[in-house]
């Protein structure tokens, strides 16, 4: 039996300073918000990335258009799943041609998502650049990506695991770290 | 819910949660269809073959399109051109499709039974487009998913099927679909070609059309089969669109929010009238669009996953 | 010289159902004795049959041999040692062959190589019109001369209502018998299952049961018209059965007969599409089931007849509705039919009449159904009780097309024997003679 421990190691209120640390950044690097667009990766990055929505409205006092995509069709690893997973909903109600997409995630670890999500986007149009901003960098890179704007730096081992808690009310949002260890005798 | 079913061949035996398991991930192929660029590549690399050993372009159509738009190769083959007329059998002729390793058979056969035996012989996926007068799940599903579109909901809807229900596969699948799901369904026709025993799944059958549109919530009619009928099972044609065809009218006695269905094609002025089939109650339209997002559903949960042909 | 000792002897057209022993020679019953032993200074072979039941061997009088002219199904020699097996000694073979047996030639060619290679007698059925077209009557005198016992269309019915009539008013006067496939052939058509719920779910198109009805309606009421001798046969439903009992008590000399199959299954064995549950007429509702055991039961259906109709596996290795019509019975007939005994209703005296008294009487076969003195030795050693399951491995006729394959069975024929051969054994100790 494995024995998992868990640490805490970025509660709401830490979550909060660093996500309006990365909006300021965006905003600074792009020079405003003006042809921004927000894009949350399913699911874990659309809480994220309304809450930037938020903020650039309180900072700049523009409304930022923000959509939503599921990588679940796009993943390059849907043949070795012995199962169909589950589809999601992508929702981009906006045109991304010639915008400066913010692509938006919780976790940022193989890469292999933010490749399915950045073909889906040339799906659905031309955007003029794709930035990624992620909250946590976890390490362990499969693909050549890397991001633009990075909430915290994690250094992990491939058998713990990241949780980021953004479910329910931002009083209860969290980031976790998982470490499973062997249990004697395995 | 995991979807584990390795074959679409009926939906006798569909649980309720997978019927909505189907129509929610349509749901999420529905949104493709509205992009520019309508194609994704979840089934890249996979092979689908329509095996059709009955006329028909619509059907065969929409799964070639469902199957292209999941970037799949489709290959057609149909009866009339093929080794059939050389007197091969539908073993044979199936097995020797397999030998060339599709992932998914799309089998339509006038045999009831045929998907399934092929089922015990072949080891890669198959969707049934329709047996004989046995099934045709697919419309079963996109008929469910067009009404819960026009409506919000299937349970205690009054829906009216009228036509040629002894021969209908069509009516067979909805009456699981949308019966399980609740539905009040009224089946009417020609008394010889609705047997009363259909009230044995629960369906109220009459042979009074008004008595079948009134109060309806959706109207759903059936293509009248002339190919099908080897003895007349009613005098003419005048004669079935006079007792039978549904007509402005007519139609005023449904609900004022009633709903046309029609698995198509339809004839014009023989069970619907010109005017109704292009009315703003039809959704025959909305049917074949929800036809290529259901396909592509059960294409994508059928295929999308660990590789049947190997 | 062969004795058979110690077992139940039913023979019901003696009038004998007690333990005894059964003394043939020179190929014909010689004695019946009473008790379980043999016979002071009895020398010779003995079987010893304790514990089993003696019968006369049994008859089947509706059999598909396919020979000649579809031998990869089934031939001669195959097909009477499958009879042989199931404890039948006589078997009355259709005319459906090809050629037809509308000839005196081919039932002399069936005749000759039953008696060279079969492991059973017999008794070609010829058709009752030339070529089984339903146009012209067969020479029926000279058929019968050549050895055919009876005279069928089986496998098509005599569609003509007018040439059932010549033919039932030409034969009487020679007493010969007509069997009768009896159904409506257009209400039939397009059909694959009996027209009921199950067909109906499983999108089969359906064969009505007033098509069985009305035919056998039509043909004994022609019967009645014409004085002739009829036989229906494989009785499956309701009102064919009810209908038989009038004719009965109307006095009228119609028979009938009906299969294993349609007193034990019904059409909820098509399920899955199941190829190995279509025959001609089809397995119907519960209800007809019922009937056919009630007529069994009261004495209105006179004989148990398997149709045993080999098929090879590649036309019922098909979807439902192209597969051939027809499943092989003879290996079967016994445990199945000493299934009515269940009921508590059916006499073991009783099967034995259903099972060869009554189809010898039928179809006037001398010498055969009972084991009175002078009779032919053909006899039968059933054991009501042995436990075994029908397998593939162990079918011996050359088709494999049944629904019982796999079935745990009660009830087997042990020993065959016939003209004083022992054709068929799996009892320790009786060897079949070559």
């Amino acid at each position: 039996m494995k024995k998992a421990s868990r640490k805490v190691i970025l509660d709401a209120k830490g979550m909060e300073r660093v996500l309006s640390r990365l909006t300021h950044e965006i905003l600074e690097k792009n020079k405003g918000a003006e042809d921004l667009v927000l894009v949350g990766i399913m699911s874990g990055g659309v809480p994220l990335s309304k809450f930037i929505q938020e903020k650039i409205r309180t900072i700049e006092g523009l409304e930022v258009p923000a959509g939503y995509v599921d990588i679940t069709l796009y993943r390059d690893d849907l043949s070795r799943a012995g199962y169909q997973p589950r589809l999601k909903r992508t929702e981009i109600p906006f045109s991304i041609d010639e915008k400066k997409v913010i692509l938006v995630d919780d976790v940022l670890f193989t890469g292999r998502t933010i490749r399915a999500a950045m073909d889906a986007l040339i799906d659905f149009g031309r955007p003029r650049n794709i930035q990624l901003a992620v909250l946590i960098d976890r390490g362990h890179r499969e693909l050549p990506i890397r991001a633009d704007y990075v909430g915290r730096n994690v250094p992990t081992s491939r058998n713990e695991t990241v949780d980021v808690a953004v479910g329910g009310s931002r009083e209860d949002w969290k980031v976790l770290l998982n470490e499973s260890t062997p249990a004697k005798g395995e | 819910m995991e979807w584990k079913r390795r074959h679409v061949l009926g939906l006798a035996d569909f649980r309720v949660e997978e019927m909505e398991f189907v129509i929610d991930t349509a749901r999420s192929m529905e949104e493709i269809l509205t992009r520019d660029i309508k194609k994704v590549p979840a089934l890249r690399g996979k092979t689908a073959v329509n095996l059709f050993f009955e006329a028909s372009t619509r059907t065969r159509t929409s799964f070639e399109i469902a199957g292209k738009r999941l970037s799949a190769d489709v290959v057609n083959f149909s009866s009339a051109t093929s080794s059939v007329t050389k007197g091969e059998t539908l073993l044979d002729t199936a097995k020797n499709i397999e030998a060339m390793k599709p992932s998914i058979l799309i089998i339509r056969h006038p045999a009831s039974g045929a998907p399934y035996f092929l089922s015990r012989f072949v080891s890669c996926s198959i969707i049934n487009a329709g047996d004989g007068a046995n099934e045709h799940p697919s419309q079963g599903l996109l008929d469910l998913y067009t009404i819960l579109k026009a409506k919000g909901k299937i349970k205690d809807l009054k829906i009216a099927i009228i036509g040629d229900i002894l021969h209908s596969r069509v009516v067979r699948s909805d009456l699981h679909s949308l019966g399980r799901m609740g539905a009040k369904l009224w089946l009417c026709g020609p008394s010889t070609l609705v047997p009363k025993e259909m009230e044995r799944t629960g369906a109220r059958v009459t042979y009074d059309i008004r008595e079948a549109v009134k109060d309806a919530d959706v109207v759903m009619m059936l293509r009248i089969q002339l190919e099908r009928q080897k003895t007349a099972y009613f005098p003419s044609l005048r004669e079935y669109s006079k007792m039978f065809g549904l007509n402005r009218s007519l139609f005023s006695l449904a609900r004022e929010d009633a709903v046309i269905l029609h698995p198509g094609p339809v004839n014009r002025g023989v069970e619907l009238s010109d005017e109704l089939a292009d009315s703003a109650q039809s959704r025959i339209l909305n049917q074949v669009e929800s036809g290529v997002a259901v396909r592509m559903a059960l294409l994508y949960l059928l295929a999308g996953g660990y590789d049947a042909s190997h | 010289m062969l004795l058979i000792k110690g077992g139940r002897v039913i023979d019901p057209a003696s009038k004998r159902d007690e333990t005894g022993c059964i003394v043939l020679e020179s190929g014909k019953v010689k004695d019946f004795v009473q008790g379980d032993q043999a016979p002071k200074g009895f020398e010779g072979r003995v079987i010893d049959a304790s514990g089993k039941w003696i019968v006369p061997g049994l008859v089947d009088m509706h059999v598909h041999l396919r020979e000649p002219g579809f031998e990869w199904k089934e031939d001669i020699r195959t097909g009477t040692r499958a009879a042989a097996a199931g404890g039948f000694t006589s078997v009355a073979c259709m005319a459906n062959t090809k050629p037809v047996n509308d000839n005196p030639e081919v039932t002399r060619y069936i005749r000759e190589k039953a008696m060279r290679e079969g492991s059973a007698d017999v008794f070609p059925v010829a058709a009752v019109s030339r070529g089984m077209e339903g146009k012209e009557m067969s020479d029926y005198s000279e058929l019968a001369e050549a050895g055919a016992v009876a005279f069928s269309d089986d496998g098509k019915p005599v569609e003509s209502a007018l040439l059932m009539r010549r033919a039932l008013e030409y034969t009487k006067a020679f007493g010969f018998l007509i069997l009768s496939h009896a159904e409506d052939a257009e209400l039939c058509s397009g059909g694959a299952a009996h027209e009921g719920w199950t067909a109906h779910r499983l999108g089969i198109p359906g064969i009505p049961s007033a098509a069985e009805e009305v035919a056998i309606a039509r043909d004994i009421l022609l019967a009645r018209q014409t004085g002739g001798r009829l036989h229906i046969q494989h009785i499956s439903t309701r009102m064919g059965v009810d209908l038989l009992r009038m004719a009965k008590r109307g006095g009228l000399a119609v028979t009938g007969e009906t299969a294993p199959h349609y007193f034990t299954l019904t059409d909820a064995s098509l399920e899955g599409y199941n190829t190995n549950a279509k025959m001609n007429p089809p397995l119907r509702g519960e209800e007809d089931r019922m009937a056919v055991l009630e007529g069994l039961i009261d004495g209105t259906i006179d004989a148990i007849a398997t149709d045993h109709a080999p098929h090879e596996d590649y036309v019922k290795r098909c979807e439902f509705i192209a597969a051939a019509n027809g499943i092989i019975g003879l290996e079967t007939a016994v445990p199945l039919s000493l299934g009515l005994l269940a009921g508590g209703k059916v006499t073991p005296s009783r099967i034995v009449e259903l099972l060869c008294a009554n189809p010898a009487r039928i179809l006037k076969l001398s010498g055969k159904g009972s084991l009175r003195n002078g009779a032919d030795a053909d006899v039968t050693v059933i054991d009501p009780d042995a436990e075994w399951e029908y397998v593939e491995a162990d079918v011996l006729s050359k088709s494999r097309n049944s629904p019982f394959l796999g079935w745990k069975l009660r009830g087997r024929a042990v020993a065959t024997i016939r003209g004083g051969r022992v054709t068929h054994s799996i009892m320790s100790g009786v060897a079949v003679d070559a």
